[in-house]
């Protein structure tokens, strides 16, 4: 019982590591480059999520220097997060510019067929 | 003189970064590349200031922007990451005026350019990760390295090397992606991301949370695992090397394998063996058997790939599993090797590989059956071809008999008689797949395509001759290479707990 209630009490812990498993899933099992862009995209995401979560506090303010305030949630995480976010555009970017290249140049962004063109050639 | 003096370590990562904004803007590949070569040339006079300060006057420590770590980020410079960054932009330096004419060869004319701009830009990311002492900015760096890695590989002419860049890519993420959750897992036990902070802070968390400690731990090990290809993460490796232009090979090879096996050190030693028992936890053995594995499969395979820079590539997976058994051994003779191997390797693949693009820019191809009598028509490259793979083999009197000698001592001392024949045995499947070639260069018939085949031009032949002349002195000559090295194995061997 206590275990599932320290479940329950960290269910934003497993939500956090269903979607970096969705994501990881996807990325290994399908062959649609498309499709492994947008599982690595949730891999991803799912981390900005553990950096987040930690730093929230119930009650707590933006750090501000006054007496009137006294507890403050950690805004280091949401500017780490806001790096990692560029980080996760340019990579998503990078790789749909080569999804875009590999379709013109082999007619197909499965990866068996491409594979499978290769191999003939 | 005098006021940049204090800032060597901010222009170390900041000039490549300027340049790369520099040549971005730049449409001709001739003057992209003389500003590359400038930037790449005052690399190494920053790095050996850097180096010979930590040497004398220990550790610097660089507050960017002037904020006081840990609150700030701090570039910190020891003999370690000293060491590093002096070969690294030692290695780019030498090599960079191969890069004009190969490159003008091997990727198209609108695109050189921009080549020369992704390549500061990884100079940059890579130099960056090895001086900062921030777990996070080190990622950040880490993912300049790889996306500009990914651009180089995909500007090649072969439509492969844009499945190869994309496949990296993916990999390549999901690596750096681990190594981002385990210093998330990091900062939410220790409530920092200066590495030395986090090292003083986590013993305390050890004793309470050790399950979550043990977690980060093998999250940033298996994603820095990645990154440095250790076997069996390492299938990136052999098409992206294959594949991308010749020099950005031989650079990648050189340098951006190094610089994460740079990473696992200071996590293994300076991070987590600082703060807890390291030897208490498998980690050891599983890094030695993952080495053995690499040592003797990845060299197997080698030995009947037909491509030359796909032999080279899985050799180069090999040649990262003795790096590596150096780090599982964790001993001062063992450790030494590892780290001296990071150098000797660097040396013997960065001149294999501008060798075989020699090669590739004579006669447009390096397919094994189609270089039969290339040793009669191009023979000072085929000369320094065999030179540096007599080091992969470690034969004596080259750089890598040393790292092999120290390696076979650091088996010995722990009384593993097995591991000594182990090392051996494996550098003999490198003479097969070194011999292979050799016998097909200077033993075979030139056929009539290999007509006009010549040594390379000067700018490219002499990057060839220095480097592989660099693995004959340092195979003599041991004091800058093995002997940094040792102190360094001294200092992070004493600084585990």
């Amino acid at each position: 019982m206590s275990t599932l209630w320290t479940l329950i009490e960290h269910y934003n812990y497993l939500v956090t590591i269903f979607l970096m498993m969705t994501g990881l899933y996807i990325v290994v099992a399908r062959g649609n480059m498309i499709k492994k862009l947008i599982g690595l995209g949730i891999f991803q995401t799912s981390v900005f999520l553990l950096y987040i979560e930690p730093g929230k506090i119930l009650g707590g303010t933006a750090p501000i220097l006054d007496s009137a305030f006294t507890v403050y949630s950690n805004p280091l995480p949401h500017v780490l997060i806001l790096t990692a976010i560029v980080v996760g555009v340019a990579t998503l970017a990078l790789g749909l510019a080569l999804v875009v290249r590999i379709n013109e140049a082999y007619g197909t962004i499965e990866e068996d067929e491409i594979f499978a063109e290769d191999s003939d050639a | 003189m005098k006021a940049v003096w204090p800032h060597l370590p901010a222009l170390q990562v900041v000039l490549p970064l300027l340049g790369a904004a520099f040549v971005a803007f730049m449409r001709r590949g001739r003057s992209a590349f003389a500003l590359a070569l400038i930037v790449t040339w005052l690399m190494p006079l920053i790095s050996i200031a850097l180096l010979w300060q930590a040497l004398t006057g220990g550790t610097i420590s660089y507050h960017l922007g002037g904020w006081e770590p840990p609150w700030g980020i701090e570039y910190r410079i020891d003999a370690l990451n000293g060491f590093v960054l002096v070969l690294v932009s030692a290695v780019s330096a030498v090599m960079m005026p191969y890069a004009h004419r190969s490159i003008a060869r091997e990727v198209e004319e609108h695109r050189q350019a921009w080549f020369y701009c992704m390549y500061l830009l990884c100079l940059c990311g890579l130099l960056g990760i090895t001086i900062t002492g921030d777990a996070f900015n080190a990622f950040v760096f880490l993912e300049i390295s790889s996306l500009s890695t990914y651009v180089m590989i995909a500007l090649s002419h072969d439509r492969r090397a844009l499945l190869s860049a994309f496949q990296y890519l993916i990999m390549g993420t999901i690596g750096a992606t681990f190594y981002v959750i385990g210093i998330g897992l990091l900062y939410i036990l220790t409530g920092s991301l200066n590495m030395a902070d986090v090292a003083g802070r986590l013993a305390p968390v050890w004793a309470e949370n050790a399950r979550a400690v043990i977690a980060a731990l093998a999250f940033i090990t298996v994603g820095v695992s990645l990154k440095l290809a250790l076997f069996p993460l390492h299938s990136w490796l052999p098409n992206a090397y294959a594949y991308a232009p010749s020099w950005a090979t031989a650079f990648l090879s050189a340098t951006a394998t190094k610089v994460a096996i740079y990473l696992l050190v200071r996590y293994v030693f300076s991070v987590f063996g600082v703060a807890i028992d390291i030897n208490a936890l498998p980690i050891a053995e599983i890094i030695i058997a993952l080495s053995l594995a690499a040592m003797f499969i990845a060299s197997f395979i080698a030995v009947f790939e037909a491509n030359l820079k796909r032999m080279l590539a899985y050799s180069s997976v090999g040649q990262i599993g003795y790096i590596t058994l150096g780090i599982g051994l964790s001993n001062q003779a063992g450790l030494t090797g590892g780290l001296v191997h990071v150098v000797n390797h660097a040396l013997m693949k960065a001149a294999l590989f501008l060798a075989v693009g020699a090669m590739a820019y004579r006669i447009g191809t390096v397919k094994l059956e189609q270089l039969a009598g290339i040793g009669r028509k191009m023979p000072l490259t085929v000369a320094a071809f065999a030179v540096a793979g007599f080091g992969l083999v470690g034969a004596p009197g080259t750089a890598g008999f040393i790292s092999k000698w120290y390696l076979a001592v650091g088996a010995f001392d722990r009384g593993w008689w097995l591991l000594v024949f182990l090392i051996v045995g494996s550098s003999l499947i490198a003479l097969v797949y070194v011999g292979r070639v050799l016998e097909i260069a200077w033993l075979r018939e030139p056929g009539p395509e290999l007509a006009n085949a010549a040594d390379p031009p000067l700018a490219m032949l002499a990057p060839v001759l220095a480097l592989t002349a660099a693995t004959v002195y340092f195979g003599f000559d041991t004091e800058w290479t093995a002997g940094i090295a040792a102190t360094v194995a001294k200092a992070l061997l004493g600084g585990l707990r």
